[in-house]
């Protein structure tokens, strides 16, 4: 085997690990980012997202309506639960805490006695391409350039859209923007509904690659918290760059020793860059900025 | 006689509360005349729980650190004592021996993990991410030892079905050990265990270590402006709290013989959360209490389907979170407080 066939290898497996850390993690800094709130039940909102996918996709969509549905659903699930619970707890982020993992045991229970203990999956799109002694699925290069895709767009919505504009000016000083006349509360649970969505994004994404259980979000939280701990409060300055560095840890720890230890070597880079970076990426470089 | 064990910090006070502790613990001591070897083991089952519930009590309700790292603590000692166990069997009372060192080893790694967090200041929401991942770790990390290679000494981990037969807890006695099985023997070490870390827990959350880890909780700052040093006293109280949960671990493995993984998944690492906010948080009675009635009630439903008590459980938590964020019992003792006050203000 040539070294372009390795190198490709290489990057191919840092891609996948990429996409996988970005889009997991996306909603669940997107809502951190705005409220300080971390949703345990973020990895449910995955979840929701993937069997909605899954359930459509057998109704006989195509596989893309599928997704979108998937991602619709989850933002609706996201705004019930927002006005049902999350806004009484912002002033107490530990409380949202607790309160998003109850949220968690009962959808994950709630899910296991609805629909049973396994749903029937969807088959992975595109096939795959050969290079060098090894071949790659197509949908994994789908999946990074939908997780650029996913950056790309919330970098337009916070930036240009005028709901970005509300947002970030309520990010910075809530009071002052409630006082110019934003209604924040309306602000947040938009917020947290992109966030949900953008949960279900993954979930439809992935849906096509994984078994379909009511126990699937803890597959993907672990990376998702990972992610946000080390790139901090900012979507761009630091959930893009983690995702890049741990995806390097992941990648190559994975190729290594394998999957198991692609995770552990993900969790001892997150104890270490919290004892030098205490805020995150997006915290250290904000702080050189100013 | 109580003054140290009574102060802000702790709800009961004054000779009604120790007149009813007293009756409370004479009842618990008689108890297992009046009942069959069954039940007394079941009941030891909720008092090993208890351990752990007060352990996330101490750093999540008094120190104001959520920590979801307890059921680690509690799987690390679990596996700790089996591995110690089944190398070196329970001759000359080592099994007593080992359930120190296993507890020693949950502390061990709480100062190193601890370390890390406290001095790098992580506090809040992400002290609480940081741990759980650290739990989910350890729960993926054992589930996946199924194979020959996983082997320590002679103990075989077996993956995600666990780890079994393990001695009992042994006293060494003149001519015959006392073996204490899952029923009446157990029952009164746990209880002499757990009426002495409660007490000692009183006594510590009412000494002036105590106070500046409160302190700490209402507003790290200022307690950092007159002069502790934060980082330590949280640290020793995560140890404490995760000697605790190690012991909670070992009490359950000596319970059962055995011990598995999902020890230490969502579902496990939930549960503490959930008797402890609806017991009452930030108080040990209370905390106390609230988890002997949840599990009560969690097992009274499991004859119904476990999925639904769990469900059942969740609403619990997001209630009590939106209407009474201090605890069910809390409250209510506080209640009943109130109305003794009242009653004997007018009777004075």
């Amino acid at each position: 085997m040539d070294i372009a066939a390795h190198v490709f290898s290489a990057l191919y497996q840092f891609g996948d690990a990429f996409a996988f850390l970005v889009l997991s993690a996306c909603g669940l800094a997107v809502i951190f980012g705005m409220m300080g709130v971390i949703n345990l039940a973020h990895g449910e909102f995955i979840m929701c997202g993937a069997y909605v996918t899954a359930a459509t996709v057998h109704a006989g969509l195509p596989l893309p309506l599928g997704i979108l549905a998937g991602t619709l659903v989850s933002a609706l699930v996201g705004v019930v639960v927002e006005l049902a619970v999350i806004r009484h707890l912002y002033d107490r982020p530990l409380d949202t805490i607790v309160a998003t993992w109850g949220l968690s045991l009962i959808a994950t229970q709630g899910t296991l006695i609805m629909v049973g203990s396994t749903m029937a999956g969807v088959g992975t799109p595109f096939g795959s391409f050969q290079v060098g002694d090894y071949s790659y699925s197509i949908y994994r290069i789908v999946l990074f350039c939908a997780a650029l895709g996913v950056l790309a767009a919330l970098y337009a919505l916070f930036n240009w859209t005028r709901f970005g504009v509300l947002a970030r000016a309520t990010i910075q000083v809530p009071h002052m923007a409630a006082a110019l006349g934003v209604d924040t509360r309306l602000i947040y649970s938009l917020t947290f509904a992109c966030g949900a969505g953008l949960a279900g994004l993954a979930g439809g994404l992935y849906a096509p690659t994984m078994t379909l259980v009511p126990t699937m979000g803890a597959t993907f939280i672990m990376e998702a918290f990972v992610t946000v701990v080390i790139g901090g409060a900012d979507v761009f300055l630091g959930t893009a760059p983690a995702g890049g560095v741990l995806a390097v840890v992941k990648s190559v720890m994975t190729s290594w020793q394998g999957q198991l230890f692609g995770q552990i070597g993900l969790l001892v880079a997150v104890i270490i860059v919290v004892r030098v970076l205490p805020k995150g990426i997006s915290g250290f470089v904000l702080r050189e900025r100013t | 006689m109580f003054r140290r064990l009574e102060g802000p910090q702790t709800a009961g006070r004054g000779p009604a509360f120790w007149g009813l502790f007293a009756l409370v613990l004479g009842a618990a001591l008689a108890y297992p005349l009046f009942s069959d070897g069954y039940t007394v083991g079941n009941t030891v089952y909720f008092f090993v729980w208890v351990f752990i519930a007060l352990s996330l009590c101490l750093i999540w309700g008094y120190g104001g650190s959520l920590s979801f790292g307890q059921t680690a603590f509690f799987g690390i000692a679990g596996y700790g004592y089996g591995i110690l166990t089944i190398n070196f069997g329970s001759a000359y009372g080592f099994t007593l021996l080992a359930l120190v060192i296993a507890v020693a080893i949950a502390a061990l790694f709480a100062v190193l993990l601890g370390y890390f967090m406290f001095f790098g200041r992580i506090a809040g929401v992400f002290l609480g991410i940081v741990t759980l991942a650290v739990t989910l770790m350890l729960e993926r990390f054992m589930a996946q030892t199924a194979g020959p290679e996983w082997r320590i000494g002679a103990a075989r981990l077996n993956g995600f079905n666990g780890m079994s037969a393990m001695p009992p807890l042994t006293i060494p006695w003149p001519g015959e050990p006392i073996v204490l099985f899952a029923d009446v023997g157990l029952y009164y070490l746990v209880l002499g265990l757990l009426v002495f870390v409660y007490l000692a827990l009183r006594i510590l959350m009412n000494s002036s270590f105590g106070n500046v880890i409160v302190a700490i909780r209402e507003n790290p700052e200022r307690a950092e402006m007159l002069g502790y040093d934060i980082r330590k006293y949280q640290l020793i109280t995560f140890v404490i709290g995760a000697a605790l949960a190690g012991l909670s671990g070992v009490l359950y493995t000596v319970w059962g013989q055995y011990i598995t993984p999902s020890s230490m998944g969502m579902t496990a690492a939930a549960l503490p959360l959930i008797w402890v906010a609806v017991g009452g948080r930030s108080d040990l009675t209370s905390t106390v209490i609230g988890t002997l009635v949840v599990l009560a009630a969690f097992q009274a439903l499991t004859i119904y389907g476990s999925q639904y008590a769990l469900v059942f459980m969740g609403v619990l938590l997001v209630l009590t979170v939106l209407i009474a964020p201090n605890g069910l019992v809390l409250g209510l003792m506080n209640w009943l407080g109130r109305i003794a006050a009242r009653f004997t203000q007018r009777a004075g």
